[in-house]
């Protein structure tokens, strides 16, 4: 998105759906913020009258009824500035939480792709600190800038009545404090924009620091590494130091604008008082108007600062919310078959597992260059199709269009015979059971993690599940079995253990289609033995697509791709490919165990 | 009281180095202050005593400089002269404002860089148990949202404090010279003051732990969310993120809901307080009055001193309970930085390191996991040492021991290379000798040129590309658009397992260590790039003792000798001949994988 450096309010328009979820509140906080202050605004009246009654004429008498007067005003105010405070607060908290929400919600819609370029730090920093640097300048800023504004705005009103032709001179003041303010706001504007990408940058850093710990450690690193974060909070400094510069010439500024106007309608009046033209009373009046009008017109340039720091954030906010989803579902889908939010499972037919390459082209959206060209490839239901090839040949791009993690460039994938598009991605992702070559778990117990496969399972379903691909000899090596924590990441256990959990995680969901990306890759023979028969009883009439490199894990399927250099270049049965000696023997005999040295 | 101590000692160490900024900030920020009070006096004696006919008592020095002028004629007469004073204070106010406000910035940023940077680094140089242990989420909260916080106390509410104390002093020497009992009616609501706020002050701090913990356990989830999130999307499981995330953020902003209960009643409370202060000064002041105590220009200073100090009470409420949560920041903080960094060893020695490593009587548990168990054996300098053993038998741990990832309890046996104990080799001289290639490689956010380059910094393509060669990743790498440049995103996802595992060996090759390790690093590579790998390999390192993990017998036949872990123990050692003429597991799993291959020959 191309970057402004003027203040754009439409960017804010995103934030006006949050005020309308939160308007009743809004409106609580105004309306005690003005019933404080008119109660404030009375105090001195109390003070006059102490001075006039009590002091002046010398008696006590009714000093009770003025106490109690005086103290209900004074709890009145209290009461209402409690509750504003209060609500205030809130305020800011639950626009926080809906725009935290938004942006979550909108990120668990947005394709891989997306992911595979952006860096988990940027959106943390998106998702947490910038929404909440939006919510506090609007929960407190504009209600401070609209009182400050009314404040200003009515003390006009008064000075113009009481004298028009000083007044008018004040109202220049306008004019110069919005061109003084436009100024700066705009290069503090550009200076912040460059505060908050150094934020995502140090948030960045802090994230592959702490994630990368194991690597630096062994790579000896971390110096460098503290170094290169020393680069990032001397931008910092640097830039933050820029940022309140502007802000240290721009508020004394203007204050000392105010006053300077103070200072000319002083003396202009003053002339006109002493000169006769002018009673004594208005310019005493007027000038106590002058003088308290030069803070909330400080009050307003502050505010001001404050939407321009958060004015970036908006934009953060809003490049993240406006982030296109590259695989998405038709309206008419979504009325069939629902949202991944709310699926209408009724509408759902049952997945039978037939996959349909047709005519398809595919480049990665951050390449030019064409992984599939004019593909086509047919599996009946049922079928167990194996990829094999050299690393990074583009085996995994296969699986990643089948499963709709990825639309084709060009041409179908059917379903069941229809084209993936005319069903919701869910339908589709709820029928796989997905073991990936990187076993991510989440922190939580290992039933936990199970589960997550089917929400629903029972202790007894996990177990079971956990049994058919041994994955219970890693319960029975953890002190607490299933309950075991197994840290963040599943980074107590070792890899071949997150592999077996990952699997029965897959297991567990009874899924139509299976993928099995290098799913046993770190799982040792003997165990792998055992859950290779595991393996093929699951596989019966289930559509799976198998990577790996084990022969033992490919040699049964039905249909054998080779794919070199993300072309598909032999495909048969294993006995046709042994008989072409072509690729796929190459391979073959390379696995074959060389006993002669 | 003893952590508050170290809280004060963490604020006063990072501040370091900055005091100065701070004390001119302080001093001109009250002398900014003296004359934007100073410029509505002059304006009110102005309208009063020069243009009206009111006397007004202002002080000495300033009716001296009145009287030098001439007098109310002689100011009639130079009326200007009084525009000129306003414009006066109103130049030196604001230049001293902006003195302030520069050189707090300067300070508050050199603070809050010094923070970052020692937390980074403190960090860095924590134990890798402690990354096992804690959560990223959680801590990124710390080291980003509680430094925000600290960051605010110091920008904004440190020299308030400091502003309102040494104001409510002065105030009340003022008042006490003048009437003690007046002075006494004032003074009474300061230990009222102090005591609600001691009260709040608790209590804020405790909820604001809770919302601080809240927002850490929201950080966790969005960011263990982003991380897995193909995992999440494999399973269709988006509803159940967000009903997660949802019951996360309601705790988050329940918490916050009822810290901001807490605080308007404390705010509120403040208004009071000082309202009725004021309430009780007007009050007793007419009494006394009216009964001739006082005159009517004491009670109006008296109010005027109020008036004065009413600002500075008021806004007490808000910097305390910003002082309450910095408070629980910095303890966050505090968390981070008391835990102990990996220390090197007393005397640390700097051995050379292609000598043999004997691992004697090792025994490792980890989170009451019995993972190694009485491990003894050598590994000859310069030979190839395979090791095989199950899913989860310690083969990743035993490298973990021995560069020192994890340290080996007190009676947990010990590692020596070349006979001096692990434990008193100097650790970056370890680790740099000891190559590790981690089973899942972790690259960083960084052109594939700087991640192989990362540890070895020669800057030299060529030697980049030897090593990429070696490990069979150079095609790969050239056939992408931007060849070496190409970024690798965070994690190195667009790169497959096995093109980020050899570009991790690449990495880890560069260094030319006399000892390397990897870790079931072709697990995700196809045979023929093993076969390729590992000859390529026996003629790039030389001389170097090399331990391979593996589940392929292939792997691991040439090595000179082959542990077989079982269950953390030594099951059997030797070399593929001697292991496969006994009736071993190493022979069994041997069978099996041939025997997989021969079945398909018929």
């Amino acid at each position: 998105m191309e970057e402004k450096t003027k203040f754009n309010l439409r960017a804010w328009k995103i934030v006006l759906p949050y005020l309308k979820d939160t308007k009743k509140l809004a409106v609580i906080v105004l309306l005690f913020m003005i019933v404080s202050s008119v109660s404030e605004s009375i105090y001195p009246l109390f003070t006059n009258y102490a001075v006039k009654h009590f002091v002046t004429d010398g008696t006590v008498e009714g000093i009770g009824w003025f106490i109690f007067a005086y103290a209900a005003a004074i709890i009145i105010g209290g009461i209402a500035v409690i509750i504003y405070c209060r609500n205030a607060l809130v305020l800011e908290i639950k626009l926080g939480c809906f725009m935290k929400r938004d942006c979550f919600v909108h990120l668990q819609k947005l394709s891989l792709s997306f992911f595979s370029n952006s860096s988990v730090g940027y959106l943390l920093a998106r998702v947490m600190s910038d929404t909440d640097r939006i919510s506090g300048v609007i929960a407190w800023g504009i209600l401070n800038f609209l009182w400050n504004f009314i404040y200003i705005i009515s003390a006009y009103i008064s000075m113009f009545i009481l004298a028009p032709k000083l007044a008018a001179i004040l109202l220049l003041l306008i004019p110069i404090v919005g061109v003084a303010t436009w100024y700066f706001q705009s290069k503090i504007l550009v200076v912040n924009r460059k505060v908050r990408h150094i934020n995502s940058q140090i948030t960045g850093a802090y994230n592959e620091g702490i994630t990368g710990a194991k690597a630096s450690k062994t790579l000896v690193i971390e110096d460098q590494n503290c170094a290169e974060f020393s680069g990032y909070t001397a931008d910092m400094y640097k830039q933050s130091i820029r940022s309140s510069t502007l802000t240290a010439v721009m508020l004394p500024l203007v204050t000392f604008v105010g006053s300077i106007a103070v200072a000319a309608v002083l003396d202009i009046g003053g002339r006109d008082v002493i000169f006769g033209g002018m009673e004594y009373s208005t310019l005493s009046a007027f000038i106590t108007y002058a003088v308290a009008i030069v803070n909330p017109i400080v009050e307003v340039a502050h505010v001001f600062t404050d939407l321009n720091t958060a004015q970036v954030c908006v934009e953060r906010v809003n490049n993240l919310l406006n982030e296109p989803c590259t695989v998405t579902d038709t309206p008419e889908v979504i009325e069939k078959y629902g949202t991944s939010f709310e699926p209408k499972r009724e509408n759902w037919e049952p997945v039978r597992g037939e996959v349909e390459f047709k005519n398809v082209w595919f480049r990665y959206p951050d390449s030019d260059e064409y992984v599939l060209e004019d593909f086509n490839l047919h599996v009946p239901a049922g079928t167990t199709v194996a990829i094999v090839g050299e690393t990074g040949a583009g085996k995994s791009t296969l699986v990643n269009l089948a499963c709709r993690f990825y639309e084709p460039t060009q041409g179908q994938i059917l379903i069941d015979g229809r084209d993936a598009k005319e069903r919701s991605q869910l339908w589709l992702h709820s029928s796989l059971g997905y073991v990936l070559q990187d076993p991510h778990l989440f922190s939580g117990t290992l039933a936990e993690n199970i589960r997550y496969g089917r929400l629903d399972a029972t202790g007894e379903d996990v177990e079971r599940a956990a049994k058919m691909v041994s994955a219970d000899t890693v319960a029975s090596h953890l002190p607490g079995g299933y309950s075991a924590h197994v840290g963040e990441g599943g980074d107590r256990l070792s890899t071949g253990e997150k592999q077996l959990v990952s699997f029965a995680r897959a297991v567990i969901a009874d899924p139509p289609i299976f993928v099995l990306d290098e799913a046993t890759s770190s799982i040792d023979t003997e165990t792998e033995l055992l859950i290779q028969n595991a393996i093929s009883h699951i596989l019966e009439g289930r559509t799976s697509f198998i990577i790996a490199h084990r022969l033992s894990t490919i040699r049964h399927a039905d249909m054998i791709l080779v794919v070199d250099h993300g072309k598909i270049v032999e495909r048969g049965t294993h006995d046709e490919l042994m008989a072409k000696s072509g690729r796929y023997a190459a391979l073959v005999e390379a696995m074959r165990i060389k006993t002669e040295n | 009281m003893k952590k508050k101590n170290t809280l004060t000692k963490l604020l006063l160490r990072t501040m370091r180095g900055s005091y100065g900024l701070f004390v001119i900030a302080l001093i001109t920020s009250a002398v900014s202050i003296l004359f934007s009070f100073l410029l509505p006096q002059v304006v009110g004696y102005t309208v009063d005593s020069v243009i009206g006919t009111h006397e007004k008592v202002i002080p000495d020095i300033l009716q001296n400089l009145v009287d030098s002028l001439g007098g109310r004629d002689g100011l009639l007469k130079n009326f200007i002269i009084c525009a000129i004073a306003v414009g006066i204070c109103a130049v030196i106010s604001g230049v001293f404002n902006f003195i302030s406000r520069k050189t707090l910035a300067h300070g508050t940023e050199r603070f809050t860089r010094k923070l970052r940077d020692s937390l980074f680094a403190h960090v860095q140089h924590l134990p890798f148990s402690w990354h096992t242990e804690t959560q990223t989420g959680d801590i990124i909260q710390r080291c980003t949202s509680d430094v925000e916080t600290t960051k605010r106390f110091v920008s904004q509410q440190l020299i308030e404090v400091v502003r309102t104390v040494v104001l409510l002093i002065i105030a009340f020497i003022m008042m006490f010279r003048l009437d003690v009992k007046m002075a006494v009616v004032c003074g009474i609501f300061v230990p009222i003051i102090l005591g609600y706020t001691m009260v709040f002050f608790r209590q804020i701090a405790k909820k604001f732990l809770h919302c601080d913990e809240a927002e850490g356990d929201l950080m966790v989830k969005v960011q263990e969310n982003l991380t897995g999130v193909r995992v999440v999307r494999a399973f269709g499981r988006e509803r159940y993120e967000i009903d997660t995330f949802d019951e996360k953020c309601d705790i988050y902003s329940n918490s916050w809901t009822s810290l901001g209960y807490t605080m308007g009643i404390y705010w509120g409370l403040g208004d009071i307080v000082s309202a009725l202060q004021l309430l009780a000064v007007v009050s007793a002041g007419a009494f006394f009055a009216a009964k001739g105590e006082i005159t009517l220009g004491d009670m109006l200073i008296f109010i005027s001193y109020t008036q004065t100090i009413a600002g500075p009470v008021r806004q007490l409420g808000r910097v305390v309970s910003d002082m309450s949560k910095t408070g629980v920041a910095l303890q966050r903080i505090n968390e981070i930085f008391d835990a102990e960094p990996e220390k090197e060893p007393e005397g640390a020695k700097t051995p050379p390191m292609d000598r043999d490593i004997t691992f004697k009587n090792v025994t490792f548990s980890y989170d009451g996991r019995n993972v190694l168990k009485d491990l003894s054996f050598t590994i000859p300098a310069g030979s190839t040492f395979g090791i095989l053993g199950g899913t989860g038998s310690g083969k990743s741990t035993l490298t973990y021991v021995l560069n020192r990832l994890y340290d080996l309890p007190e009676n947990g046996g010990s590692i020596e290379i070349g006979g001096v104990d692990i434990k008193e080799i100097s650790l970056p001289h370890l680790r740099k000798n000891v190559g590790l290639v981690l089973q899942e490689p972790f690259l960083f956010s960084k052109t594939i040129m700087e991640n192989i380059d990362i540890a070895s910094k020669t800057g030299d393509l060529e030697k980049v590309r030897e090593s990429a060669k070696i490990a069979a990743v150079d095609k790969d790498i050239i056939s992408f658009t931007e060849g070496y440049d190409t970024i690798v995103g965070e994690r190195g996802v667009t790169l497959s397992g096995g093109q980020k595992q050899r570009v991790a060996m690449a990495r880890t090759l560069m260094l030319k260590s006399p000892i390397m390790v990897f870790d079931d690093s072709m697990s995700n590579l196809d045979m023929e790039t093993d076969a390729q790998i590992r000859s390529a390999l026996r003629e790039g390192t030389g001389n170097s003792t090399v331990i391979i993990i593996s589940h392929r017998i292939s792997t691991l036949m040439q090595a000179d000798k082959i542990l077989v872990l079982e269950d953390g123990k030594c099951a059997e050692l030797g070399s593929h001949h001697e292991l496969m003429e006994k009736d071993s597991i190493y022979r069994r799993i041997y069978e099996i994988q041939a025997g997989l291959d021969r079945k398909e020959e018929n």
